[in-house]
């Protein structure tokens, strides 16, 4: 059996794994900017996991379904607007901007909406029947499937063309390494609604409220919260950003339009949710981006097929030593 | 006037019955204490005047209307606020940020900035710990932010929840002392108590409650003049 190992190491001429730490320097302001583009987009995911954690303890499975959703918004956004299939558009820059918008706009509705729609219709009439919380998390993977099948029967199995609206070009060079226009622009829209998000749920009256209802809602109830509108509230801000995230992600992987496409993406953004400190505002955005340069970082240490193996990896680890994750549960405490 | 009428209420977990046909009144202007032994029932009662629970029998009214089937955060509306048993500060929040949450229903701008006022006035302490975690603060610190943070919702009735449990000895008269000052100032007050003593000596009424019933009741003076009361709750001997 010994004998045997190399050659059930090394099979089909890839090496089963490497570890190249050569490469991981070479690559890494590479895979740090790279890393950082990602993960904004299982940052604003993250928030949506984490904000229904937190008022309902509940981890809404359904999340990645949300999020594909707004994706295909944004897809057929771009189909009515007049882009072709296949191959990259040439509009001129402000169209281009204004249709992204659009886009945009389309994908937070469509996400926000399916969000809603799955509080109304799966979780609040198993709260009104005081159900155990198996039960909703149960019904969040039941709904998850049941989306994304109902995609797959009204779609097809497989991707839709791609549609790119923007040609990656590299701006400028950041430690010898370019930056694309797509990079950039997703980086920072991410992070521009990142801080709204953040702002709203710490310095605003409806966030005080969110929160409290997640400290302890039956207080937050003699406090005149209602518990139900915050309910509500953060379905549909999570969904928002899910649909941005989704947009996002369907610029920087154009083929990525499929009724599944959301199912990794969405593991890993709850896994960035979770190594951050479920519940916790800020974790879920320091998990994200944290999660996605060092997917990048053990890509290039252990080969490329290690990518999702690591992600799942480093949440292992941080949850040994860190049980409540990095910045610890609870999404009142997350504030400086 | 009768601003808080219980009539006949039964509530239940479950099976199991907590409270058997309770019926109680706070007129406008008093405070009223209800005393009991451990799992009598005063919790029950205040979750149930506050919303929480739901009641299985009988009625309760709110300045002559019927608010049995009013949600919860409506009652709050209506100026019916309660700092529950435990304190329960919101742990993640700032003091001022807690206080806030009092103000939560509020719109009227002036009048809260006012009740800052007042809740600094009473609690002094309360501003200077203004921007520190309410989860990092004492006991005795915690529970004067409670009340500040119910008298912010400036209630036409004011539910106190064991505001003495846990509390060194001159914290407890602190807080009572407050109580007696938040009455005169006018609002009406509906305080549960294991600290029988103190309770019955600031009540102008008081209830005694047992296994879910109303077992005896009369003016704070009274009760505390009685033997069997002394013998049950006052701890004597």
């Amino acid at each position: 059996m010994i004998g045997n190992l190399p050659t059930v190491l090394a099979q089909g001429g890839v090496d089963w794994i490497s570890f190249d730490i050569g490469r991981l320097v070479d690559q890494f302001w590479y895979n740090t900017v790279n890393g950082l583009a990602y993960g904004s987009i299982y940052s604003l995911v993250a928030v949506g996991y984490t904000l229904v954690y937190g008022v309902l303890k509940l981890i809404n499975f359904a999340h990645s379904e949300v999020f594909i959703v707004g994706a295909f918004g944004a897809y057929f956004t771009f189909q009515f607007l007049g882009y072709e299939s296949g191959g990259i558009a040439q509009a001129p820059l402000v169209e281009t901007i204004v249709n992204l918008i659009l886009a945009l706009a389309v994908a937070m509705i469509c996400s926000g909406l399916v969000a809603l729609t799955l509080e109304r219709v799966a979780y609040r009439p198993l709260r009104r029947k005081k159900a155990p919380r198996l039960v909703f998390l149960i019904t969040a993977v039941g709904a998850s499937f049941a989306i994304q099948q109902a995609i797959m029967l009204w779609r097809n199995p497989n991707p839709e063309l791609a549609i790119q609206l923007i040609a990656p070009r590299p701006l400028f060079e950041v430690f010898g390494v370019s930056v694309t226009n797509i990079q950039l622009t997703v980086f920072l829209a991410a992070l521009v609604l990142l801080l709204i998000a953040d702002s709203f749920i710490n310095r605003t009256r409806l966030g005080r409220g969110i929160r409290a209802v997640a400290q302890d809602p039956d207080t937050a109830t003699l406090m005149g919260v209602n518990k139900e509108r915050v309910i509500m509230l953060t379905f549909i801000i999570g969904g928002l950003l899910a649909g941005a995230a989704a947009l996002f992600y369907i610029m920087q992987i154009p083929q990525g339009v499929v009724y599944n496409g959301g199912f990794l993406l969405g593991i890993k953004a709850f896994t960035a949710a979770v190594l951050g400190g479920i519940g916790n505002l800020r974790g879920a955005l320091l998990g994200g981006f944290l999660l996605g340069v060092f997917e990048n970082y053990g890509q290039s240490l252990l080969g490329g097929q290690w990518r999702d193996v690591v992600a799942f990896v480093v949440l292992i680890v941080i949850l040994m030593f860190r049980p409540t994750g990095i910045l610890g549960e609870s999404l009142g405490k997350a504030r400086v | 006037m009768t601003l808080l009428e219980i009539s006949d209420v039964s509530v239940h977990y479950g099976r199991i019955r907590a409270l058997s046909g309770l019926s109680l009144t706070v007129e406008e202007g008093e405070v009223v204490t209800l005393i009991g032994a451990n799992g009598a029932g005063k919790t029950t009662t205040m979750r149930t005047v506050s919303g929480l629970l739901p009641v299985t029998s009988g009625s309760i009214t709110f300045e002559g209307d019927d608010i049995t089937r009013l949600r919860a955060d409506l009652r709050v509306v209506r100026g019916i606020c309660q700092s529950p048993e435990g304190r329960a500060i919101f742990p993640g929040m700032t003091v001022q940020e807690n206080l806030d949450m009092g103000c939560y229903t509020r719109k009227d701008r002036a009048a809260i900035a006012e009740d800052y006022e007042r809740v600094f006035s009473l609690f002094p302490r309360l501003e200077e710990r203004r921007t520190q975690v309410g989860g990092t603060m004492s006991g005795g610190e915690q529970q004067m932010l409670a009340l500040g943070r119910a008298l912010m919702a400036r209630p036409r009735l004011l539910l106190l929840d064991e505001p003495s449990m846990g509390l060194a000895p001159q914290f407890i008269q602190q807080i009572f002392r407050i109580i007696t000052e938040i009455n005169e100032q006018g609002t009406t007050v509906l305080l549960v108590e294991q600290n029988a003593q103190q309770a019955l000596s600031r009540a102008h009424r008081a209830y005694i409650l047992d296994a879910g019933e109303i077992t005896r009741t009369g003016t704070g003076a009274e009760l505390l003049a009685d033997p069997s009361i002394k013998d049950a709750y006052l701890g004597v001997g």
